[in-house]
């Protein structure tokens, strides 16, 4: 019984709500789409922002892995070392050490590092830096020694593959995968054979398996897979020589975690993809402010203007609240009739808005941008439109009950006595 | 007989522009099924006591008891619960709701009370309007009638709960001669018939020799419990 009066209760107030509501129709439908604008350019700039963050973060993931270990570079230390302040080191000659990248015993490290639980996968990795030469024509590059299985799970090296199979170089010792910029700067077709120059100047004649082809034309132009062993040769090193480690792990926005835990265990140097790619970070950064203030200020704009039809339809409705209240209403009643009113409009706002964003987005998602971005880097984020649907309400919410706490302090004996 | 409303030594201040003495002890009491009138010079303070009556004004000394309960003191929230459903209001200004019918201005008191389902309220609602002859313009937007009507909607809109007592600051002082005949036959109709009570501040003499007993006020007092003509 109590519940079915507390119901009725609840009907009395909405039904007051919706009458005004229904009243003014086209002010109504205005204010509705001022909210459904906003929540809209809420959601298309957020959804922009993430589509944006991701390209760029897919276009590094693409050449870079999400932590990579290694050995820092070293500077040599003065030969005579003295502990007290009397004299000065005489022999002083800061350089870089050699052999400062070499990682000792490689493969048990990488073995330790994978048993770790967050980690998908570590490859061992030797970048060198070479010439490819085909005749006279000579080009500058670089070259990752790698297991190419290793490398396909990190870089997903096989949708890349335009030409040839990735997994000949498994059974080619010489086998080399070429960016198809190398190949057509060198004039190279597949099963060709190029001669490739180390920094210490050995030669290797290689066979061409492959091509692949990344969205970004510089890495195209310079970028080549080989086995390890060859590129261990190219350096005149044994088998237990690697320049890095690359790691896979399961949510790359953890990496930096892991750091500590990762050089603890590996006795070297560990970075994380945010660390090495600090300039992105801080574009990333700069976007979200920018996209955020302004996505700010335009929900500042529909929230006010929502303040604004709540608060005139209180000051319009003075003796109606007065009459209501000396009938019984209490204040929670009034606040709720106009909480309603704010909500009726919120709601109709944000679902609008909602559609339009989403249809903004689908329409832009379409346009072909070209070059390495391909098509627009945007798409529906539900995440986005749940918080649209949320700041939406939030917004309406607060919008809505600074008048309704007006209209509930409304005093209907000086509404009377006038 | 019982003593439906008391009051005892009822002062009331007002503090601003300067501090007056609006109200000063007030006490009378009311029975059931009596209809009273307030009269006396404007500015005598006759509103300012059906406000407190009406339990709208808290900021009083002394006491109001109605139906023996103690009004002095309850919370907001309990004080329109009683308004809502113990006491009816008819002003000299209908305060109708302009964008409900009149069915809908007379059923809103009903429906938050929440005692009676919604038809049983409307058809109680059909009742006070026909015992107001008003049953035609049930369906009308509460703007589109004369003014005579309006108030008599909004005679019939104290009415639907059944209250204890009718309060009215007033209700004929908007109304040519023939509507102020038609609402003082309906008092007096309900008071007798259904044993309401009813308290009424006016300036009419015929409504004040018409009801039950008058009481006379003049600068904030009482000078008058059973004022005769
Ligand atoms: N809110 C107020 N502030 C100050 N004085 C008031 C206020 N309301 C009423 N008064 C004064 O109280 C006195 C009684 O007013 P009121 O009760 O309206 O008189 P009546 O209804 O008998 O004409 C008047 O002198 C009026 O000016
Ligand atoms: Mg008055």
């Amino acid at each position: 019984m109590k519940l079915f009066e507390k119901k009725i209760h609840i009907g009395v107030d909405y039904e007051i709500a919706f009458t005004h509501i229904s009243a003014r129709k086209t002010q109504t439908f205005v204010v509705s789409l001022a909210v459904a604008i906003g929540i809209a350019a809420f959601i298309f700039l957020n959804s922009l922002v993430i589509g944006f963050n991701r390209s760029s973060d897919e276009s590094f993931f693409k050449v870079m892995p999400h932590i990579r270990i290694f050995m820092d570079d070293k500077i040599s230390m003065p030969l005579l070392q003295d502990d007290t302040d009397q004299y000065t080191s005489v022999i002083v000659n800061p350089k870089i050490t050699n052999n400062s990248k070499k990682l000792i015993n490689p493969e048990k490290i990488a073995e330790q590092l994978k048993s770790k639980e967050y980690v998908l996968t570590a490859a061992p990795w030797l970048n060198i830096n070479l010439f490819y030469n085909n005749g006279i024509s000579q080009l500058n590059g670089s070259s990752s020694g790698v297991n190419i299985l290793e490398a396909n799970t990190l870089f997903d090296i096989k949708s890349t593959m335009v030409e040839g199979d990735m997994n000949q170089l498994l059974s080619t010792p010489n086998g080399i995968i070429l960016g198809v910029g190398i190949a057509e700067n060198l004039n190279i077709r597949l099963n060709d054979n190029i001669s490739i120059v180390s920094s210490l100047g050995i030669i290797k004649v290689m066979k061409v398996v492959g091509f692949f082809k990344t969205s970004n034309s510089v890495v195209d132009k310079t970028k080549s897979y080989i086995n390890l062993s060859i590129a261990q040769q190219l350096m005149a090193q044994g088998p237990d020589y690697l320049t890095d480690i690359y790691i896979k792990i399961k949510n790359p926005n953890d990496a930096p975690k892991y750091i500590s835990d990762l050089e603890t265990l590996s006795g070297y140097n560990a970075e994380s993809w945010q660390t090495a790619n600090e300039s992105a970070q801080a574009t990333k950064k700069t976007r979200a402010v920018m996209m955020g203030s302004i996505s700010f200020i335009i929900l500042i704009v529909a929230a006010f203007t929502i303040y604004n039809i709540i608060n005139m339809t209180v000051k319009q409705k003075l003796h109606d609240i007065a009459i209501l209240k000396a009938q019984g209403f209490a204040s929670k009643s009034v606040v709720k009739i106009f909480i309603s009113e704010a909500l009726i409009i919120g709601i109709l706002g944000t679902i609008g808005g909602m559609m339009l964003g989403a249809f903004l987005i689908k329409i832009l998602s379409k346009v072909y941008i070209g070059g390495d971005i391909g098509y627009f880097p945007i798409q529906v984020e539900p995440k986005i439109m749940l918080m649209g649907l949320f700041v939406g309400l939030l917004v309406t919410l607060i919008a809505g009950y600074i008048p309704a706490r007006g209209a509930a302090k409304v005093d209907p004996i000086s509404i009377f006595r006038n | 007989m019982k003593t439906i409303l008391k009051t005892e030594n009822i002062t009331k201040f007002f503090y601003s522009p300067v501090e007056f003495k609006a109200l000063n002890n007030i006490a009378f009491e009311v029975q059931q099924g009596e209809f009273l009138s307030i009269i006396g010079k404007s500015g005598c303070g006759k509103s300012t006591l059906l406000y407190m009556l009406s339990t709208m004004d808290t900021e009083y000394e002394g006491r109001i008891y109605l139906d023996e309960q103690l009004l002095t003191g309850l919370k907001q929230d309990k004080l329109a619960r009683l308004r809502n459903s113990s006491i009816g209001f008819v002003f000299q200004f209908h305060y109708l709701l302009p964008e409900f019918s009149c069915l809908k201005n007379i059923m809103i008191p009903a429906l938050k009370l929440g005692k009676y389902s919604r038809e049983e309220i409307e058809f109680r609602a059909y009742e006070k309007l026909k015992l107001l002859e008003l049953e035609e313009q049930a369906l009308k937007p509460a703007s589109k009638l004369s003014g005579g009507q309006q108030q008599r909607i909004a005679i019939a809109r104290a009415l639907i709960n059944e209250p204890k007592i009718i309060m009215c600051d007033e209700p004929t002082g908007n109304l040519d001669s023939k509507n102020s005949k038609i609402v003082l036959d309906i008092f007096k109709q309900i008071s007798k018939d259904f044993n309401q009570t009813i308290i009424t501040v006016t300036h009419d003499i015929d409504f004040a020799k018409a009801s039950d007993r008058v009481i006379e006020m003049q600068d904030g007092e009482i000078i008058n419990q059973n004022l005769k003509f």
